[in-house]
């Protein structure tokens, strides 16, 4: 393109983030809406699945990892990371799950905690 | 200089570019402590720039050379494979978008922006193997989208203020 775009082009772009918006508004509604108190833990490394647990267990348990570590925790209805190895710290900062779902991933270490309904 | 050797000059001072930019980019602090992924993408400003100003070829070839270059350095093959994904997908959309001259540069970027993210999702989910993963792509819709106008309006930028340099690609 050689010239400064249309009005019309600008509009496009408008458009095509109201759709981004739209799409993304949507999938949040929907997702906030059906979320639900999940029952079990599941906790996959590398894809597959290395421990399952309820949510209603005490679990404190490290799970290890090639080059590392994650610290687990599953205390009064909800999981959490307490401590990882990993250089980000992403899955030890965020927040306790408890909803059908919900996950805590440490992609350095390839661990996924994950709440599932059943 | 014959057209081949200026293309390749030009191609090299690009692909060195985009690396320079991709290097300087890990070097600053991160932008959202939040969720310490998010990235500009300042390289992107060489890739959009190519594709406008020469082609999708040549936008495609030193975007990914760009790519092993830095995994190589600085990366893994999780880390490759995740930008490849990003890149692939990306580019493909805003070539695609921009064939239709519907959008502006900075749409086109918008888009590139979010694509990333959308393929470097996808990514993930075939490595963890979980698919809640994708609940991250609504706020990194955001993220990109707001990327991708700050690349975007960079690229036009460039575009504009090169209007002088030709390419009979």
């Amino acid at each position: 393109m050689n010239n400064i775009p249309s009005k019309k082009r600008y509009l496009n772009d408008l458009i095509l983030v109201g759709a981004i918006a739209l799409i993304v508004a949507i999938a949040f509604a929907v997702f906030a809406l059906t979320m639900r108190e999940g029952k079990s833990v599941t906790v996959s490394v590398d894809g597959k699945i290395k421990h399952t647990y309820s949510l209603s267990d005490e679990v404190d348990k490290t799970i290890e990892v090639e080059g590392g570590s994650n610290h687990l925790v599953i205390k009064g209805g909800k999981a959490y990371i307490e401590s990882a190895t990993c250089p980000d710290k992403i899955c030890a900062n965020h927040r306790p799950i408890s909803k059908d779902g919900e996950t805590i991933v440490c992609l350095p270490n390839r661990v996924v905690v994950a709440v599932s309904g059943d | 200089m014959t057209k081949r050797t200026h293309m390749v000059t030009f191609l090299g001072l690009a692909t060195a570019c985009a690396i320079i930019f991709s290097y300087v980019e890990m070097l600053l602090p991160p932008i959202w402590q939040a969720v310490p992924g998010v990235k500009v993408g300042l390289a992107n400003v060489v890739v959009i720039y190519l594709l406008y100003k020469v082609s999708f070829k040549s936008a495609f070839a030193v975007s990914m050379v760009r790519i092993f270059i830095m995994s190589l350095l600085f990366g893994n093959v999780m880390i490759l494979s995740y930008s490849i994904a990003g890149a692939v997908l990306s580019l493909s959309v805003m070539a695609l978008l921009k064939k239709t001259g519907l959008f502006s540069t900075m749409g086109v970027s918008i888009a590139g922006g979010v694509m990333h993210n959308v393929g470097q999702i996808l990514m993930a989910i075939i490595w963890l193997g979980t698919k809640e993963i994708g609940y991250y792509l609504i706020i990194l819709a955001v993220t990109g989208t707001l990327a991708g106008i700050a690349v975007g309006i960079a690229a036009a930028l460039l575009l504009k203020y090169t209007k002088k340099l030709k390419f009979n690609a």
